[in-house]
């Protein structure tokens, strides 16, 4: 498959959302609404789940299944209340030591008056900042559109995983299009030459692992459940310095220079 | 006797004004143009104007030299990490030749200057993004030097000032870009719990993946007058809502009114305004 028609198949209708996917991986799951400043910011969606009797934090991003959630959820772009919101459950998971899973599914951060207004930066750079210091595990998995700093917001974790048709960009493939090579229809070609699909992001080492889609996603679900179960096991038992080591030696490697 | 191929035009909105003022022996390069109210100035009364246009109080865009000559005390900066070169990580197409004709037109390899120096006699660490190199994308060499500033920071317990000055994340280093604005986050978070100061002087453009990480994790936000600072351009918000947008919305005062900088310091308050505020946070022996 070209990159282009990875990113068609990240955005297919009839994808699963996050929803599918926190429904069929655990066994329980309580949802938490609103940020406590500001709204409860739909294209967000946390609370907390079970795995295998553990209870683990869930934050996720939820694109809606049909037009008319879609529309309430903000075709899955946050706000900066979505994000603020994603850290209080995050805070949470860190005072009630449970881990912390997230779905990322979006086209980006959205780019509205408000967003800006009620500081969009600000919200995701909290995020970013508190992620890489919070004293819980955490798991992102890309399982759609990870669309920059907005899919970042809820991706500084111990292992960032992929679903096999899942792409995580620097801008949107338009985006980069119309201001690369001042051309928005030239799309294919941005997708190509940014580097947007998890077989290109695992041979960079920005994830650890990419989820396959051959066989379905009923088996896909399976999978993740157990290695999400292994992984949140073996993350549990380490201690925490070597926890927050390992998260920061992580992004500190990557696009490490030399003089 | 002035005439119009005396005047130097920005080339766009975000690349403004350039190098050229330090230089008032070529001709070509005698007088300026301000975008804003049109008045023709001499360079050099516009540099010792610490480039603010004295009709109409336009800011120009301040190079990395003049910035560093504006805050630094005379011979105190030490520049490090200054030969770091990217090595291409997604090998985007043509990036080596955008690269080079940044590379000529500011004599650095990349779009940050770092070091330490003294600011009114106070020690420092410092970082001054550099607009004319590619408006000031952050890449691989932008995070790294910024993050080996933090890191070097915290282990010898010397406050942080950052000047920031981008577009964004650097869309020819693709994935890499945007892992810079964790990298970075993670370095300002141990500076940090460490207990040190870290001061964001934020300068027109400040947007994008800069913003939304290291720009507005600091522990005070400072901007510049009529500054443009947001996570979206404006044109992307106005292809978004489209609408146009209010007048002044996300310019610094904007950002002021809803709670999101510290405070507007002008140019000739700068210095001053950052040497006190260092002070403030002087490490101090108390029983």
């Amino acid at each position: 498959m070209t990159a282009y028609e990875r990113l068609c198949a990240a955005r297919a209708k009839g994808r699963p959302t996050s929803r599918k996917y926190i429904d069929n991986i655990f066994d329980s799951f309580f949802e938490l609404h609103g940020d406590r400043f500001f709204a409860d910011d739909l294209a967000v969606r946390g609370g907390i789940a079970e795995l295998n009797g553990r209870p683990v934090t869930v934050v996720s991003m939820e694109k809606g299944e049909d037009t008319k959630e879609k529309i309430a959820r903000n075709f899955g772009s946050p706000n900066p209340e979505g994000y603020r919101k994603a850290l209080r459950l995050m805070k949470q998971a860190e005072k009630f030591h449970r881990p912390v899973v997230c779905f990322v599914d979006t086209a980006g951060a959205y780019c509205g008056l408000g967003a800006e207004e009620r500081g969009q930066a600000s919200a995701i750079a909290a995020n970013l900042m508190e992620m890489m210091g919070l004293k819980t595990p955490i798991l992102s998995l890309l399982i759609g559109e990870g669309g920059s700093g907005g899919a970042l917001a809820l991706a500084v974790a111990d292992e960032v995983w992929m679903m096999e048709n899942a792409v995580y960009s620097v801008i949107s493939p338009e985006g980069g299009a119309s201001i690369l090579y001042k051309d928005a229809t030239q799309v294919e070609r941005a997708a190509e030459e940014l580097r947007i699909t998890a077989q290109d992001l695992y041979g960079f080492g920005v994830v650890e692992r990419v989820i396959s889609e051959a066989e379905g996603f009923d088996e896909a679900y399976r999978s993740l459940r157990d290695q999400l179960d292994a992984e949140l096991n073996r993350r549990m038992q380490m201690d925490m310095q070597s926890l927050l080591r390992a998260r920061y030696e992580r992004f500190r490697k990557i696009g490490g220079l030399m003089e | 006797m002035l005439n119009k191929s005396m005047f130097i035009k920005p080339r766009n909105a975000l690349e403004g004004d350039g190098q050229s003022s330090a230089q008032p022996s070529i001709p070509e390069k005698l007088c300026r143009a301000c975008p804003a109210c049109k008045a023709a100035l001499f360079s050099q009364d516009l540099q010792e104007n610490l480039l603010v246009c004295p009709q109409c109080g336009h800011y120009f865009r301040m190079d990395v030299e003049s910035r560093l000559r504006l805050l630094v005390d005379e011979g105190s900066f030490v520049e490090l990490y200054a030969d770091l070169t990217t090595r291409d990580p997604i090998a985007f197409p043509n990036y080596e030749k955008k690269l080079s004709a940044a590379r000529k037109a500011t004599g650095r390899p990349d779009g940050v200057v770092c070091g330490t120096g003294r600011i009114g006699g106070q020690a420092a660490a410092l970082f001054v993004m550099d607009a004319q190199f590619m408006m000031g994308s952050m890449g691989t060499v932008v995070g790294e030097k910024i993050t080996r500033t933090f890191e070097m920071a915290t282990e010898q317990g010397l406050p942080v000032l950052g000047v920031t000055v981008s577009g964004g994340a650097r869309m020819q280093e693709g994935i890499f870009s945007l892992m810079q604005m964790a990298k970075t986050s993670g370095a300002v978070l141990r500076h940090s719990q460490a207990g040190n100061l870290y001061i964001a002087l934020l300068t027109d453009p400040t947007t994008g993946g800069v913003t939304a990480s290291f720009a507005m994790e600091a522990d005070i936000i400072l901007a510049e007058p009529q500054a443009l600072i947001g996570f979206a351009g404006p044109r992307v918000i106005e292809q978004t809502i489209r609408a146009k947008l209010p007048e002044g919305f996300q310019r610094a005062e904007f950002l002021l009114e809803k709670g999101f900088v510290d405070a507007i310091v002008p140019r000739n308050e700068q210095k001053k305004t950052i040497a006190h505020l260092l002070k403030l946070h002087e490490r101090r022996e108390e029983a």
